[in-house]
């Protein structure tokens, strides 16, 4: 245990009073009680409320029109227009007038405020925020959207907030928080073939379960995740949220600064967790692991592939802010090259942002999608959740590298959605029921 | 709306464990802005006679983690104008922040033995439930003060305006082609 002299020099009345306090340090602090501590400018330990400054604010095209409404109901400006990131993605082309009216309003306001508007040039939210260099390790940032926690593959604190939470944000660059807990997944050994990142938190939300980790930081480390791609973080931190986790963290280490290079300036790369704050750990050995699938209605329902092997599927969906990115389009490119998508399966493959889209068509895979008879969308959230095209009819059975699957999610309430890893989902399309990608 | 010194009598709505938002309400109304246009269509995969059957004042009672999944606040919207107050054994974090933040009450309680039906009066000073339909009361987990502040403001908005912490800016006329 470190020990610690503080000293006080107190001047009153003229009397100067020294004190001196030796003691046992107070406990160390995880990753994000040290972003809560900077951001506040005090130090702060789970269980406390504050008031948190915030570092960047994302909204977009379907939860920015209340955040905007509630904005002006405090004030007219946004505290930082530097700071504000919109974009659109969620009904991308505008698909209904409704969606169309909400994106013109929030370009008048974008041009209004000076705030950086990528419209619905660039993809996912999630995707864009991360690629662009919008996220650096150690900032506290907000998005109106529940898989916000997806940044903590860059060692940020980011989580979802609902539009009052983003409307008072904007207003006053702050925002209350109750510092969480942290929940620590420690992940070794290497991931078998054809066994992925999805497959590995599909997983540990099947062992967690769907209220597993409310309110807590839900961090992950190991020398599995050591060996992760920024990608392969992103898709892990991504369903913290569908354990109620209120963010996924991973510290930053060299893979991060690689990565944010040529993407942004700044950044804590020395952020992590001392060993004394670390309070639950769980362990998982990831060369157990094998490909996962998570049954409808909800997120925890896992079992391995080997259990649902056979089941009819009519569409299956690749894409979204889990599994959209170049590493997951070339993952089911492996298993399609020279396959074609089963009779009577729809396949929809959506590159997450237009960067990956630009990546996976440079290197051949868009021939390999079309030869496959599969359909390629512009980048956009799609069929991920239900409010646009791609929409599943009552009876129908949904594949999907999404990360949701609750009743009425892709389409019709009386359709059931099955989720798993880009490599599960192109051997199913490929053999028109689900289907165990290592038998590929 | 109900302040949270008032007492609130309802008649209960119950729902199982980990309703969603997208129970809650479905992603193809996120387009639309206001609670009015979003409470037709509440819970409508989930139950479709909720929207047309609730009363103003009914009160929704739910199991664990009520609100899971989306941090749109369409879900606590679509809500508010009719249901006076959530009863669940516990919240989703986002769902939670939300419905405090647009002052819909929420609380947390064990929910267990009440019914679909059952006649409840909510007391929020006192802190519990009498339900009246089984003669049983209730304890209710009494809220942080942080966030009783917050409800007794009224809500997010309010609280931040009334209180100290927003510097005080320089409002500036609102353009008139605001449409919200
Ligand atoms: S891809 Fe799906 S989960 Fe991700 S932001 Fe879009 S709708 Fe949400």
């Amino acid at each position: 245990m470190k020990y610690f002299y503080t000293f006080f020099a107190c001047y009153e009345s003229g009397l100067r009073v020294v004190f001196c306090m030796r003691g046992k340090s107070s406990m160390g602090q995880t990753i994000s009680e040290k972003i809560f501590s900077k951001s506040v400018g005090r130090a702060v330990k789970a269980g406390d409320f504050v008031e948190a400054a915030i570092d960047v604010a994302m909204i977009h095209d379907i939860t920015g029109p209340l955040a905007v409404k509630t904005l002006y109901e405090i004030t007219d400006r946004v505290w930082d227009p530097t700071k504000v990131i919109m974009l659109f993605d969620h009904q991308v082309p505008a698909d209904s007038i409704d969606a169309a009216v909400n994106h013109l309003e929030l370009r008048k306001f974008a041009k209004r405020q000076g705030i950086l508007n990528y419209d619905v040039q660039e993809g996912v939210c999630h995707q864009v925020m991360v690629e662009k260099g919008h996220v650096l390790p150690g900032e506290l940032v907000i998005g109106a959207d529940s898989h916000t926690c997806t940044y903590g593959a860059l060692g940020a604190f980011a989580t979802g907030v609902g539009s009052t939470d983003m409307g008072v944000a904007l207003a006053s660059g702050k925002l209350w928080f109750k510092v969480p807990e942290t929940l620590t997944f420690d992940i070794n050994g290497r991931l078998g073939r054809r066994v992925y990142a999805k497959d590995l938190i599909l997983t540990i939300v099947g062992d967690i379960g769907i209220n597993g980790a409310t309110y807590q930081a839900c961090e992950f480390r190991g020398d599995t995740v050591k060996h992760m791609d920024i990608a392969n973080r992103m898709t892990v931190c991504n369903m913290a949220i569908e354990m109620g986790g209120k963010t996924g963290i991973i510290a930053p280490d060299e893979t991060t600064a690689t990565f944010l290079e040529e993407r942004a300036i700044g950044g804590d790369f020395a952020l992590r967790s001392d060993d004394d704050a670390t309070k639950v750990v769980r362990r998982y050995a990831a060369t157990e692991m094998v490909p996962m699938v998570a049954k409808p209605h909800q997120v925890d329902n896992v079992v391995p592939v080997t259990d649902v092997e056979g089941q009819h599927v009519d569409q299956v969906f690749i894409g979204s802010c889990t599994n959209g990115r170049y590493e997951d389009l070339k993952a089911a490119a492996e298993l399609l090259e020279g396959e074609t998508v089963a009779r009577g399966v729809r396949m929809i493959i959506i590159p997450a942002s237009r960067t990956e889209y630009q990546k996976a068509l440079k290197t051949g895979l868009m021939d390999i999608f079309t030869d496959s008879g599969a359909l390629v969308e512009a980048p956009c959230c799609g069929p991920c959740m239900g409010g646009s095209f791609g929409l599943l009819g009552p009876g129908e059975v949904g594949l999907s590298t999404s990360n949701r699957n609750f009743v009425g999610r892709q389409g019709s309430p009386g359709a059931s959605v099955y989720l798993c890893s880009p490599a599960t989902a192109a051997a199913s399309a490929i053999g028109g029921e689900i289907t165990d990608p290592r038998s590929h | 709306m109900v302040g949270p010194k008032g007492g609130i009598t309802g008649t209960a709505w119950k729902f199982g464990d980990n309703i969603d938002t997208d129970a809650i309400i479905p992603g193809k109304y996120l387009v639309l802005n206001s609670s009015q246009d979003l409470a037709k269509h509440a819970f409508e995969n989930v139950r479709p006679n909720f929207a047309h059957q609730v009363i103003k004042g009914d009160i929704v009672v739910a199991g664990e983690n009520f609100g899971c999944g989306s941090s749109r606040e369409h879900a606590p919207l679509a809500l508010r104008d009719k249901v006076s107050i959530v009863i669940a054994r516990s919240f989703a974090r986002i769902f939670f922040r939300n419905a405090i933040n647009i002052g819909l009450p929420v609380v947390e309680c064990d929910t267990t033995e009440i019914e679909d039906g059952d006649i409840l009066h909510v007391d929020l000073e006192k802190g519990s439930i009498y339900d009246e339909t089984n003669k049983k009361e209730y304890a209710i987990t009494p809220f942080p003060p942080f966030i009783k502040n917050i409800i007794e403001a009224g809500g997010l908005v309010e609280y931040v305006k009334s209180g100290t912490q927003l510097e005080k800016r320089e409002r500036r006329e609102t353009e008139t082609d605001l449409s919200w």
